[in-house]
């Protein structure tokens, strides 16, 4: 018998396969950038509602480094996009 | 009483996740789809975030899920600014069908 919590939690994990299509398929290096972006957010809400299933306390942390992870990455992504050093 | 109401928030989260991916699957342009999903997906999260929230209360999990919703108010908004001028100046055309593109001028100048 499944329950609310888990019907949540594959239809999460459903979407970050469709952030996956996008990543593979995508037409330019931008649309698979936006995947990458998009994928990262949605990670967080899986950590979520783990915690929230299993009860373990330590996968919130885990949803908060990836989040500060998944934003310093997009920016440097960006940096690169725009054909700039890093340093500018 | 707390467990439905975490619930209920919790669907809805998920509910505004699948609108944005929705919304990054079929959208025609790159400029569309950031403009979709990011912030639909964003909402959803923090929606995700409150319910276990409220679901723990003041403790050390709880707080930790609140403080992450701010940390996701400003890091998700400033890198999806950052990706759509990196994917203008990259040089990525809008799609045929926008109507309006006012950062033109403002890119040529610098």
């Amino acid at each position: 018998m499944m329950s609310v919590l888990d019907v949540f939690l594959y239809t999460l994990i459903g979407l970050s396969f469709m952030c996956l299509y996008r990543i593979i398929r995508g037409p330019s290096i931008p649309d698979r950038m936006v995947g990458i972006d998009i994928f990262g957010i949605l990670v967080v809400g899986i950590c979520a509602l783990l915690v929230k299933k299993t009860g373990k306390a330590f996968l919130i942390d885990i949803a908060i480094t990836w989040a500060i992870l998944s934003f310093i990455g997009t920016l440097t992504l960006a940096k690169y996009l725009s054909g700039k050093k890093l340093n500018e | 009483m707390n467990e439905l109401i975490s619930d209920i928030l919790i669907g809805i989260g998920v509910a505004f996740d699948f609108f944005g991916c929705l919304g990054l699957l079929r959208l025609p342009d790159v400029y569309n789809r950031l403009q979709a999903s990011t912030k639909s997906v964003t909402l959803g999260t923090w929606s995700i975030l409150f319910g276990v929230f409220i679901r723990y209360g003041f403790t050390g999990v709880g707080v930790k899920a609140l403080f992450c919703i701010p940390l996701l108010f400003f890091s998700a908004t400033v890198a999806a600014h950052a990706l759509m001028r990196g994917s203008y100046i990259f040089g990525v055309k809008l799609w045929e069908g926008s109507v309006v593109d006012d950062y033109k001028d403002e890119a040529g100048s610098e």
